[in-house]
């Protein structure tokens, strides 16, 4: 079953993340790729993280598709105008990926090459916009396609946000734009997501909550100050602290998050970002109760 | 207003290289407000060159740079001191050192760097407020502009970064889709907020542009 088919029949989600490597060996990232197949329902290929170069998005998923697994392919505005947005949207459908997620993308003062131009002539909500309209079979020009699309849209939302109103308001509207399912960013406190979930309370769509295992206190400490939109509760970090294995508590601590949220059957799914650490998801899941179908 | 900043005094001495005889022009209205290009500052400029070996032939703080008939008519009353000048050092906007160049045959040089059409917070402290992109935005943001205010120029909302209503790319500026937000929760208008707006015309901001208003 496909991601699509998963989420729209009401199932659970599982997705996780992976980034495409600095550099013409995927042999890591095919390895990874094949411990978590059969046990998710997609992987997400991040699209230049951080403004940081490496190979493409659309490159590591036509990988994946090799491997038999279906990748979401992330696209930012970062870097590209409405034509390459659109030449990117059509390349991916014909090789196979059905699954896109909108992203505007970070500023490229955050990467590691802070001279280059950030192009951002379309935000996330207009990728879908475009996407969209690709599927209509036209461009946004109106001109006709020879061959039409079909996908299946995302978005991103950041459940821990002040004024929490507004990143609904944003969420609305990418809904309007063409979204069918939300991935949020990483969530380690399950009242602040509730408290997310109530003021996004009668919107129609999908929600997998964003998951990253924490591999320190440190790590914790660094999100907390630098990455936007995280929040480690200090209780969490105190356990990373007192733990002998960290990597193995920090599993812990989502495999929990997990369960807490399958249980009470908050959202549509998970979404697991290892940020470097991807070999150690199929553990993470197992811990879960996931079992590697075929 | 047009906010400048002066170059390095190296840098100018580069252009000013093998050139003797200066002439330096400056602006009556934003370099003036600048302090990059007023009297005092051509007149300290003037001392500086000279302490270089280079010779004044005279100077002009012109009402304004950019002003084609206005420069061309006042440069014209110093005809005499440009005959015998290599070179004019322009202190006022990047505007206003093309205008210059394009009335008399001297070379012009630039003395100061283009920031931003911007705003004047108090002596000393500017901050940028308009690219001059086209189409201006802001009767639906509340008078924030969205596309010099955010970071990433955004149509549609904010990023998910903000923090504490600061932008995640540079947290001494306010996030300009909170200042948005909350100014339109306060006038009751935040169903604009759920506008979709279409990526942003980019052809009217095609260069270069040219306007004519008919009377
Ligand atoms: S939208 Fe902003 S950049 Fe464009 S004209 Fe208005 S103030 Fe200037
Ligand atoms: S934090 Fe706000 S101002 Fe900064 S880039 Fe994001 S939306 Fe724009």
């Amino acid at each position: 079953m496909g991601l699509a088919q998963k989420l729209e029949s009401g199932g659970f989600a599982v997705t996780a993340e992976m980034a495409p490597p600095k550099g013409t060996d995927f042999s890591r990232f095919r390895q990874c790729a094949r411990g978590v197949k059969g046990m998710v329902d997609a992987v997400n290929v991040t699209d230049f993280q951080s403004a940081v170069v490496r190979a493409s998005s659309l490159g590591a998923s036509v990988i994946l598709v090799e491997e038999g697994l279906e990748p979401v392919m992330q696209i930012t505005g970062r870097d590209r105008n409405r034509i390459a947005i659109q030449g990117e949207l059509l390349s991916a459908a014909a090789l196979g990926i059905k699954n896109v997620l909108a992203l505007t993308g970070d500023h490229p003062s955050v990467g590691d090459h802070p001279q280059a131009k950030g192009v951002f002539e379309m935000d996330s909500v207009n990728i879908l916009q475009t996407a969209v309209t690709l599927m209509s079979g036209k461009d946004l020009a109106g001109n006709a396609l020879a061959g039409t699309p079909q996908f299946f849209l995302g978005a991103s939302v950041t459940p821990v946000y002040d004024p929490i109103e507004l990143q609904v308001l944003k969420m609305k509207k990418k809904i309007n734009a063409g979204a069918k399912f939300f991935q949020t960013q990483a969530v380690y406190d399950i009242e602040l997501f509730k408290k997310f979930l109530e003021a996004a309370r009668g919107i129609e769509t999908k929600i997998l909550v964003g998951v990253i295992p924490l591999k320190s206190p440190g790590m914790a400490n660094y999100m907390n100050k630098n990455v936007p939109g995280i929040y480690v509760p200090e209780e969490i970090i105190e356990r990373l602290r007192k733990s002998q294995d960290k990597v193995k508590e920090g599993l812990k601590i989502a495999a929990e998050f997990i369960n807490e949220v399958v249980q009470q059957k908050l959202c549509d799914g998970v979404h697991i970002m290892a940020v470097g650490a991807e070999e150690n998801v199929p553990e993470l899941l197992e811990m879960c109760g996931f079992k590697k179908t075929e | 207003m047009v906010i400048t900043q002066p170059k390095s005094f190296s840098d100018i001495l580069e252009f000013l290289e093998g050139k003797k005889n200066i002439f330096i022009t400056g602006c009556t209205l934003c370099a003036t407000s600048c302090m990059t290009g007023g009297e005092k500052e051509i007149l300290a400029m003037k001392e500086r060159l000279e302490k270089e070996g280079k010779e004044v032939t005279g100077y002009a703080v012109l009402d304004p740079s950019c002003h084609k008939l206005q420069t061309r008519s006042t440069l014209k009353k110093y005809k005499q001191a440009l005959d015998s000048t290599d070179a004019i050092l322009c202190m006022a906007c990047g505007d206003g050192a093309q205008t210059i160049a394009e009335v008399v045959d001297v070379p012009v040089y630039p003395a100061n760097d283009t920031m931003f059409i911007g705003e004047v917070e108090r002596i000393g402290h500017f901050s940028e407020a308009c690219k001059a992109c086209g189409q201006c935005e802001l009767g639906w943001t509340a008078g924030i502009c969205p596309i010099t205010r955010c970071a990433k120029s955004l149509l549609n909302g904010p990023c998910g970064g903000s923090r504490n209503g600061k932008c995640e790319v540079n947290p001494e500026n306010d996030c300009a889709w909170v200042l948005i937000y909350n100014k339109l929760r306060e006038s009751n208008e935040l169903d604009r907020l759920l506008e979709i707006k279409d990526p942003k015309d980019y052809s009217k901001a095609a260069n270069p542009r040219r306007v004519t208003i008919g009377r």
